[in-house]
């Protein structure tokens, strides 16, 4: 096997990164896939709680990098699905504790294992952010329709560029349509004519989310809720499907013009 | 080689490290300041560095590659000094600092008819968008083929000229060694879309924050210290 690398990064904290990432590796894993997703925020970790698997961790990333286990004892099986596991990040230690070679070198080891390495960043463009997009073939910066928001992800994509990692694709997350259509919010046309990067899913605001993730089940095994449908579609764009792009509520217009600025239909 | 020791200098600042490297090939004198810092690694460990590589021209892979060679050492990099604006633009990309401190320039008091030369001729072409964070600074004219995002910022000796949307932050006819007299009052700034989060010129300050946008090219100058906005016309 040899595993894409797929870091998900934003700048800004709290846009909903770890959920992305539980959910893109339970709708890759439901499409049959082996993956892998990584806790990259050493110190600060949350995706085995997103995932339900807090409860299971014996050994973490730094356990792998500083030698006290082997790659396999360290990757948490889901409880789902056979196809999904989890690296969860040490919690006592900091980001110091793993460089970016580190993590190159984990990458390597894990595009043996598996068909997907998802790896979650953490906030900020610090270590922690330069570990994480390291040993990444592809980047996808995760933003919310705010000012501050698609500031900060202008700065990463900045970075991503500076740095020779080739333009990130973007994930719109938490757009309410509702308040885009009373003007109250950035609209998807306004976020992608600023940062002008390739869209690759658009996901709703939706309650279900929360809920989902402070049970440990998130949203993507939700076959009711349409970021669940949202997440899925994106895995399936990842996988090099053509999947049109949602269309939310009435309002048809919006929607098609955004397949148009994004050459789908 | 006995000169070995002197391509490597190393001087404490305030609040880090400066290592002065002397002139030479790039690979070369890299390992070797990776011997130095090897040899010492207590001293080094935890330090925070800023590198003056003179007229050594560095790409993005050799600054990030020493960036992170640095980091393995717990050595934070924050900025890089030259004499060389192609390498002073690598780092500005990477989002270093350029320069360290007043101190600099001051120690070296230039003639001042060479830095008019400079003002007069020297153009940076910038052929791609800036974004949020990245900063230009340069003694001369400013042109850039893109947009300049809210959040970035050019500051220029010269006149800015933005072949795209003009959303950050500018500054023209500034002194960039901070000296008011030097102010250049006769700059202008060009936009294709003008809606600049802060626009300065010399010493003068428009903040146009909620301003009207103009859909036309327009050119920003100053006329008797008021700012004058002249709609671009080709005819």
């Amino acid at each position: 096997m040899s595993a894409k690398i797929v870091t998900i990064t934003s700048g800004k904290g709290g846009v909903g990164k770890t959920t992305a990432i539980a959910s893109l590796g339970i709708a890759l894993a439901s499409r049959g896939q082996k993956v892998v997703c990584v806790d990259g925020d050493i110190g600060l970790r949350n995706l085995d709680v997103i995932m339900g698997l807090e409860n299971r961790i014996v050994y973490d990333i730094v356990d792998i990098v500083e030698g006290r286990c082997r790659l396999r004892q360290a990757m948490i099986r889901d409880k789902r699905l056979p196809g999904l596991f989890l690296i969860p990040a040490a919690q006592t230690r900091d980001k110091m504790a793993v460089s970016p070679s580190d993590m190159m070198r984990l990458g390597d080891d894990l595009r043996e294992e598996v068909d997907w390495v998802l790896i979650d960043s953490p906030a900020g463009i610090e270590r922690g952010f330069k570990n994480a997009i390291a040993p990444a073939d592809r980047v996808l910066v995760l933003t919310n329709p705010e000012i501050s928001a698609v500031r900060d992800a202008d700065r990463v994509i900045g970075i991503l560029e500076a740095e020779e990692k080739g333009s990130p694709s973007l994930i719109l997350n938490r757009v309410n349509h509702e308040m885009v259509k009373k003007q109250e919010m950035l609209s998807p046309e306004d976020v992608l004519d600023l940062l002008a990067i390739d869209l690759i899913g658009i996901v709703p605001e939706d309650k279900s989310v929360l809920i989902a993730a402070n049970q440990g089940a998130p949203i993507a095994l939700d076959k009711e809720s349409r970021a669940g449908q949202a997440f899925r579609n994106i895995a399936a764009r990842m996988m090099g499907d053509d999947v049109p792009y949602m269309d939310l509520e009435e309002q048809g217009g919006l929607w098609k013009r955004i397949s148009k600025l994004t050459g789908r239909n | 080689m006995n000169s070995k020791n002197s391509l490597i200098q190393i001087k404490g600042l305030r609040d880090g490290l400066l290592i002065s490297l002397g002139e030479g090939e790039w690979h070369e004198l890299e390992a070797l300041l990776f011997e130095q810092i090897d040899e010492r690694s207590s001293f080094f460990s935890g330090a925070r560095l800023a590198l003056d590589v003179g007229k050594q021209v560095l790409r993005v892979v050799n600054l990030t590659k020493l960036r992170d060679e640095l980091s393995e050492r717990s050595i934070s990099l924050w900025a890089v000094v030259s004499d060389e604006p192609k390498t002073v633009q690598t780092a500005q990309l990477l989002g270093l600092a350029t320069r360290i401190s007043k101190q600099r320039p001051q120690e070296v008091a230039r003639p001042k008819a060479a830095k008019d030369v400079e003002k007069e001729e020297v153009v940076l072409w910038v052929e791609r968008t800036l974004r949020s964070g990245t900063r230009i600074e340069h003694n001369g004219h400013v042109v850039v083929m893109g947009d300049v995002n809210p959040g970035a910022e050019i500051v220029a000796a010269g006149n800015i000229l933005v072949w795209g949307r003009l959303r950050g932050s500018v500054h023209v006819g500034a002194d960039i060694e901070g000296q008011p007299a030097d102010e250049n009052t006769d700059a202008f700034v060009c936009a294709l879309t003008m809606t600049p989060t802060r626009l300065q010129i010399a010493s003068e300050i428009e903040n146009r924050v909620g301003g009207k946008t103009s859909q036309k090219a327009v050119k920003i100058s100053l006329k008797n210290g008021e700012f004058q906005t002249e709609v671009w016309n080709a005819k």
